[in-house]
């Protein structure tokens, strides 16, 4: 029978939460590496016992942690992140030129294809991989040659958090970065271009249709349609159907368009989720009611979805790592709070139950669909 | 023998449940004992300061013989009696408020 694994990353720890096919008990392991910060945990699509995970803390820099057992024990590994040769500069808040400093990873993206290679995105922007399961990091340099001397951190920090790998072209990544926009390679990392054509950015950019700066949140693909992009900005939900040459918005009937994440139902490519942020300035949802909103049509015509999540008094934020599907049919959705809460629908969003209610804020879940 | 007493954090990362003890070869600094640290513990290179500047991380205190250490040159010789082992050095998570 089928089963489910969440891999949920937290402030304060990594917790794995496990659960038959059916998705309605659910076993909770951890915390991890408690007390550090884990900003996400991603397991080989084509060995899912492989668990890379990204610990670190303020104090004490940033570690890399192994599993070779689907979380049972872990292996601290390589944590040397080395910009390729002499780092440059960026923009800083002050409009002056600032050193790339190496902060932390946000986010790992295991290959498709060999358990040994991931990428990493890390702060300050940039992208990484190893081809020896983590021993050893190199940067994809040409990613911040793409003026990359415009970006600018955003009040997050300048973070790499999405990286999209097409499953029909080895050679053609996504990466999102905030604050400075999406970008894509065609030729397996050496060169990359800005893909943010038909983004504005009315109230964060003096030039709202700059070719990099958009503070974009989220990016996501099904793997059956790699051409066609979903895009949470800071604000703006938005459309792509040429692989990011152009996009279009489809924030339609949303009680706001700010967010964080937004990710795809795993047999329906048109059906994707959002959750509604009140604003930039108040991360919480609009009236206190915690709503997905699901579109059928590849954007536009949103549904709230509510049986089962908090609809008064709720002002929680779900960041923008902390939203995943499974590939069961029904296919299960999930997403975690910044009040701890983890809510699971094993019906395509029809319905939501709390798995957990009081984890440490929630940075990010990956689910795991196994045999 | 020099006894280091390191946070709960580092503790974990090292796998000890108590003060560590190193063989520090020639003069007793803030460099040399962290320098044997991390060759007894490679899993702690970078976590008490920064792998590429070698720098003290800003948020990882030095004490020993109830003094703060961590302005103190990395090459100035740590206190006698650390030295000799009858005090411990202290590596220390930063208070962070709250």
């Amino acid at each position: 029978m089928s089963a489910v694994r969440l891999l949920v990353g937290t402030r304060k720890g990594a917790f794995v939460l496990t659960s038959d096919g059916k998705r309605a008990d659910w076993k909770v392991s951890g915390p991890h590496f408690a007390g550090w910060e884990i900003y996400h945990l991603k397991g080989s699509p084509i060995d899912q016992n492989r668990i890379y995970a990204s610990q670190s803390t303020s104090w004490f820099g940033q570690m890399v942690q192994r599993s070779d057992d689907g979380g049972e024990t872990w292996e601290a590994v390589g944590k040397d992140f080395n910009y390729d040769g002499t780092p440059g500069t960026h923009q800083w808040y002050d409009g002056t030129q600032h050193p790339w400093e190496f902060k932390r990873v946000w986010h790992l993206e295991p290959s498709l294809t060999d358990p040994d290679t991931v990428y990493a995105g890390v702060e300050d922007a940039a992208l990484f991989r190893t081809n020896d399961g983590a021993r050893t990091w190199q940067e994809l340099p040409g990613l911040r040659s793409a003026k990359g001397n415009l970006w600018q951190p955003g009040a997050g920090g300048m973070c790499l958090h999405t990286i999209l790998l097409d499953p029909s072209n080895p050679d053609r990544i996504f990466v999102a970065i905030s604050a400075a926009g999406a970008f894509r390679t065609d030729d397996a990392g050496k060169t990359w271009s800005p893909i943010n054509k038909g983004l504005k950015s009315p109230y964060e950019l003096p030039d709202s249709t700059a070719e990099v700066g958009h503070c974009v949140h989220r990016i996501a693909m099904h793997s059956s349609s790699p051409n066609v992009l979903f895009m949470q900005k800071h604000w703006d939900v938005m459309r792509s159907d040429n692989a990011g040459d152009l996009w279009h918005e489809v924030s339609d009937n949303l009680p706001s368009d700010f967010g964080f994440p937004i990710d795809v139902h795993a047999h329906e490519p048109e059906t994707i989720y959002v959750v509604p942020i009140k604003s930039d300035s108040e991360h919480f949802p609009p009236d206190g009611k915690l709503r997905v909103y699901r579109s059928r049509s590849g954007g536009n015509q949103w549904e709230a979805l509510t049986k089962g999540l908090p609809q008064s008094d709720c002002y929680v934020n779900v960041l923008r790592d902390a939203m995943a599907v499974d590939s069961l049919d029904k296919c299960g959705i999930y997403f975690g709070t910044t009040g701890g809460q983890v809510y699971a629908s094993a019906d395509a969003g029809d319905t939501w139950n709390a798995v957990v209610r009081d984890l440490p804020a929630v940075l990010s879940i990956e689910a795991q669909t196994l045999p | 023998m020099i006894r280091v007493v390191l946070p709960t954090h580092l503790r974990t990362l090292a796998g000890v449940n108590d003060e560590v003890q190193l063989d520090v070869q020639g003069e007793v600094t803030q460099r040399t004992v962290i320098d044997a640290l991390e060759a007894r513990y490679p899993t702690l290179r970078g976590t008490v300061r920064d792998q590429a500047t070698q720098k003290r991380r800003v948020l990882v205190r030095f004490f020993a013989c109830s003094e703060d250490l961590s302005h103190e040159s990395p090459d100035a010789p740590l206190p006698a009696l650390v030295a000799t082992g009858a005090e411990p050095f202290f590596i220390i998570g930063a208070m962070a408020g709250g």
